[in-house]
C-alpha cells in the first residue's frame, strides 16, 4: 500500500449517497405502516359500531383480537392445525422419498409410476382432493382387504377384512391423507433433487466396501440428500401449515375455520382474520427457528466451520460493538498500515 | 492347486458402442505390485473397476483366487450373482479412488469404522480399536475427530486407505491415487502406499507415477486402446519399452 514510509495514513470508507436516499425511504414507509396500524378510527365509521361505548376504536380492532386471540374455539381450532400438518407433512416426507428412489430406480415401470403419480397429484387442485377422499364413499361403499381379482373366479372370494368406507374416512382423516398424498407429489421432487446432488463417488465408495444398495442409500447417500432436502421441505411444512386451512371446506374446524365460525355469529371478520394470521405468523416463527438448527445439524461435514447460532451472532456482534467504543480509531491505523 | 490371486482372460467392455477393454489378459500373483500404466481412455480403470465387479465386465473370465467376479458357473451357464452375493466378494477386495470418495458426513474415525459395523457386523468398540491402529499406520491418529472436508488432499487418500484396510482386504486396488493431490503431497501418500506393498498386500495400481512403478511394482502393464500393449518386470518394460506406442507414452510422461 502507501510506500511513503507515513503508517498512520487513515482509511475513508467509500460513501454511498444512494443507499441513504433508499434507507429514508423505507423509514418513511415503515413510520407510515406503524402509524396506520395504531390509529383510531370515529364511532360509526368502519368496524367501530355506532353503538360502541367510546368515542373512538382502534382501526385494526385490537380490542377484539386481544379478546379473541385465546378463546377455546380458536385453540381448539389452532391444535388441530397442529395436528393435521404434521400428519400430513409425515405422509408427505415418507412417500415422498419413496417416490424419489422410485424414479431414479433402473425399471422403468418403477421410474414412470412414480413419475405419473407426481404428475397426477401435482396436476389436479388440492381442494378437488380434500373433497376426492372425504367423497370417497361414493366410489367404494366397502372397503375390503382380501386377494386382488380372486373374485372374478367363482367360490374364490377371499377377504380378510370388511370395513364401512364411511365409517374410515371422517373429514379430519380425509384431509390427512388428501394433504399428505398431495405433498407426496412435491416432496419426491425435493428428495430426487437432494439424491441427485449427492456426489457418484460416494455411492462408489460405500460399493467398494461391500454395502449393499439399501444400506449405501440409508447410511451414505440420504444422510448427505439431506442437507440439500431441508431447506426446501422447512418451506413445505411452513406451507402446509397454511395449506392445512383449506381442510375447514370440508368441514375440519381447523385455525381458519374455527375464526369462520365465529365471524360468521358475530361480523368481526376483520378482528378474527387478524387472530388466525397472528397465530400462523407465531408457528411460522417456531419452525423457521427448527429449520436453522436442523440445517446446521445436517451441514455436518459440509462445511469446515459451521455457522455461528443468532445467539452467537448477536454475542460477537456486541463484542465487537464494545471494542470499537473501547478501542475507537486505533484499529483504523492498525487496518491502514 | 493355487490360484493367482487375479486372472483376466480376453477381458472384454464396452460403453454403449465404444469398446473399451479388448481381450485383456492379466495374472496377478499373490502378495505382488502390479502397475498398470497407459494413457488416458486407454482401459486401465475400467479394468481396475471390473475387477471388483464395480462395472461389469461384456465377456471373458474375470477370477480372483480363481472365484469367477460377479457370476457363478453352474451347469454349462454363468449365473449372475444377486446383490448380497457381490456385496460380500466387494467386501474383500480394498479400493482407493483417484477423488477419495470418503464420506463427507462422517468423521475420519466413522469413515473407517462404519464398513466393519455394517458390512462385516463388527462391534463399534472393536471397530473403533481397528480403525485408531490404522489411522497411527496411516500416520494420522491425531485426526480421528476431523470431517473430511477438514483435511489436506494427502491427508484424505491416506484415510481412504486406511477405510480401505479396515475391511482387511485380501487384495487392494488403487485407482490413480495421486493424480487428483498437490505434487507435495503425493510422497506422503505413496510411502503409505510403499509401506503396504512392503507388508505383502497384493496390490493392483492404475498410476502414472513412473518412479513408483519402477522402485514397487514386480510387474507393469502397459495398456493402449484397450489391449495390453506390453507387460513385464519394471526395468525392462520402463527402461527399454519395445513398442512404438509404449516408448512415445513414456517419452511424454518422463
Amino acid at each position: 500500500m502507501a510506500t511513503n514510509g507515513d503508517a498512520t495514513l487513515k482509511v475513508v470508507p467509500v460513501r454511498h449517497p444512494g443507499r441513504w436516499v433508499g434507507v429514508g425511504v423505507a423509514l418513511l414507509f415503515i413510520a407510515m405502516l406503524v402509524h396506520t396500524l395504531f390509529s383510531r378510527v370515529p364511532r360509526g365509521q368502519g368496524s367501530c359500531h355506532p353503538a360502541a361505548g367510546v368515542a373512538t376504536c382502534w382501526r385494526f380492532s385490537w380490542n377484539d383480537v386481544g379478546q379473541y386471540i385465546t378463546t377455546s374455539t380458536i385453540l381448539h381450532g389452532l391444535l388441530l392445525t397442529l395436528e393435521l400438518t404434521p400428519l400430513a407433512m409425515i405422509i408427505g416426507i415418507v412417500l415422498g422419498v419413496i417416490l424419489a428412489v422410485m424414479r431414479l430406480s433402473p425399471n422403468r415401470l418403477l421410474s414412470s409410476t412414480a413419475w405419473s403419480y407426481t404428475w397426477f397429484f401435482r396436476g389436479t387442485p388440492v381442494f378437488v382432493q380434500l373433497y376426492f377422499w372425504l367423497y370417497i364413499a361414493l366410489l367404494y361403499p366397502t372397503f375390503t382387504i382380501g386377494i386382488p381379482f380372486l373374485h372374478y373366479v367363482p367360490f374364490t372370494h377371499v377377504a380378510f377384512w370388511h370395513l364401512d368406507s364411511n365409517s374410515i374416512f371422517n373429514p379430519f382423516k380425509a384431509a390427512v391423507v388428501a394433504l399428505g398424498l398431495n405433498e407426496a407429489a412435491y416432496m419426491s421432487e425435493i428428495a430426487r433433487s437432494g439424491l441427485i446432488a449427492v456426489d457418484e463417488g460416494q455411492v462408489e465408495a460405500a460399493t467398494a466396501i461391500g454395502m449393499t444398495r439399501g444400506q449405501t442409500l440409508r447410511l451414505v447417500v440420504l444422510p448427505q440428500a439431506m442437507r440439500v432436502i431441508i431447506p426446501p421441505t422447512g418451506n413445505e411444512v411452513i406451507s402446509m401449515l397454511k395449506t392445512s386451512s383449506l381442510a375447514s371446506a370440508i368441514g375440519v374446524t381447523e385455525l381458519l375455520g374455527a375464526s369462520a365460525n365465529i365471524y360468521n355469529a358475530n361480523y368481526k371478520i376483520m378482528a378474527l382474520l387478524i387472530v388466525a394470521s397472528l397465530w400462523y405468523l407465531l408457528v411460522t416463527t417456531v419452525l423457521s427457528i427448527g429449520q436453522f438448527y436442523l440445517e446446521r445439524r445436517f451441514a455436518k461435514g459440509a462445511l469446515r466451520t459451521p455457522p455461528p447460532t443468532p445467539i452467537q451472532r448477536l454475542r460477537r456482534d456486541l463484542k465487537g460493538v464494545l471494542e470499537k467504543f473501547t478501542v475507537g480509531h486505533r484499529q483504523i491505523v492498525e487496518v491502514g498500515q | 492347486m493355487t490360484h493367482p490371486m487375479v486372472e483376466a482372460r480376453g477381458v472384454h467392455k464396452s460403453y454403449g458402442g465404444v469398446e473399451v477393454l479388448k481381450g485383456v489378459d492379466l495374472t496377478v500373483v499373490r502378495g505382488e505390485v502390479t502397475c498398470l500404466i497407459g494413457p488416458s481412455g486407454s482401459g486401465k480403470s475400467t479394468l481396475l473397476r471390473c475387477i471388483n465387479h464395480l462395472e461389469k465386465h461384456d465377456s471373458g473370465e474375470l477370477r480372483v483366487e480363481g472365484h469367477l467376479i460377479g457370476y457363478e458357473a453352474r451347469d454349462g451357464k454363468l449365473y449372475e450373482l444377486n446383490d448380497k452375493q457381490i456385496c460380500s466378494e466387494r467386501a474383500q477386495i480394498g479400493m482407493v479412488f483417484q477423488r477419495f470418495n470418503l464420506f463427507q458426513h462422517l468423521t475420519v474415525l466413522d469413515n473407517i469404522t462404519i464398513g466393519q459395523v455394517k458390512v462385516k457386523g463388527i462391534g463399534q468398540q472393536a471397530a473403533a480399536v481397528k480403525a485408531r491402529e490404522l489411522l497411527a499406520r496411516v500416520g494420522l491418529e491425531s485426526k480421528e475427530k476431523h470431517y473430511p472436508s477438514q483435511l489436506s488432499g494427502g491427508q484424505q487418500q491416506r484415510v481412504a486407505i486406511a477405510r480401505a484396510l479396515a475391511m482387511e482386504p485380501k487384495l487392494m486396488l488403487f485407482d490413480e491415487p495421486t493424480s487428483a493431490l498437490d505434487p507435495e503431497l503425493v510422497g506422503e501418500v505413496l510411502d503409505v502406499m510403499k509401506d503396504l506393498a512392503r507388508s505383502g498386500m497384493t496390490m493392483i495400481v492404475v498410476t502414472h507415477e513412473m518412479n513408483f512403478a519402477r522402485e514397487v511394482a514386480n510387474t507393469v502393464y502397459f495398456l493402449d486402446q484397450g489391449v495390453i500393449e506390453e507387460s513385464g518386470d519394471p526395468k525392462s518394460v520402463l527402461s527399454s519399452p519395445s513398442s512404438p506406442r509404449l516408448k512415445s507414452f513414456l517419452s511424454k510422461v518422463l
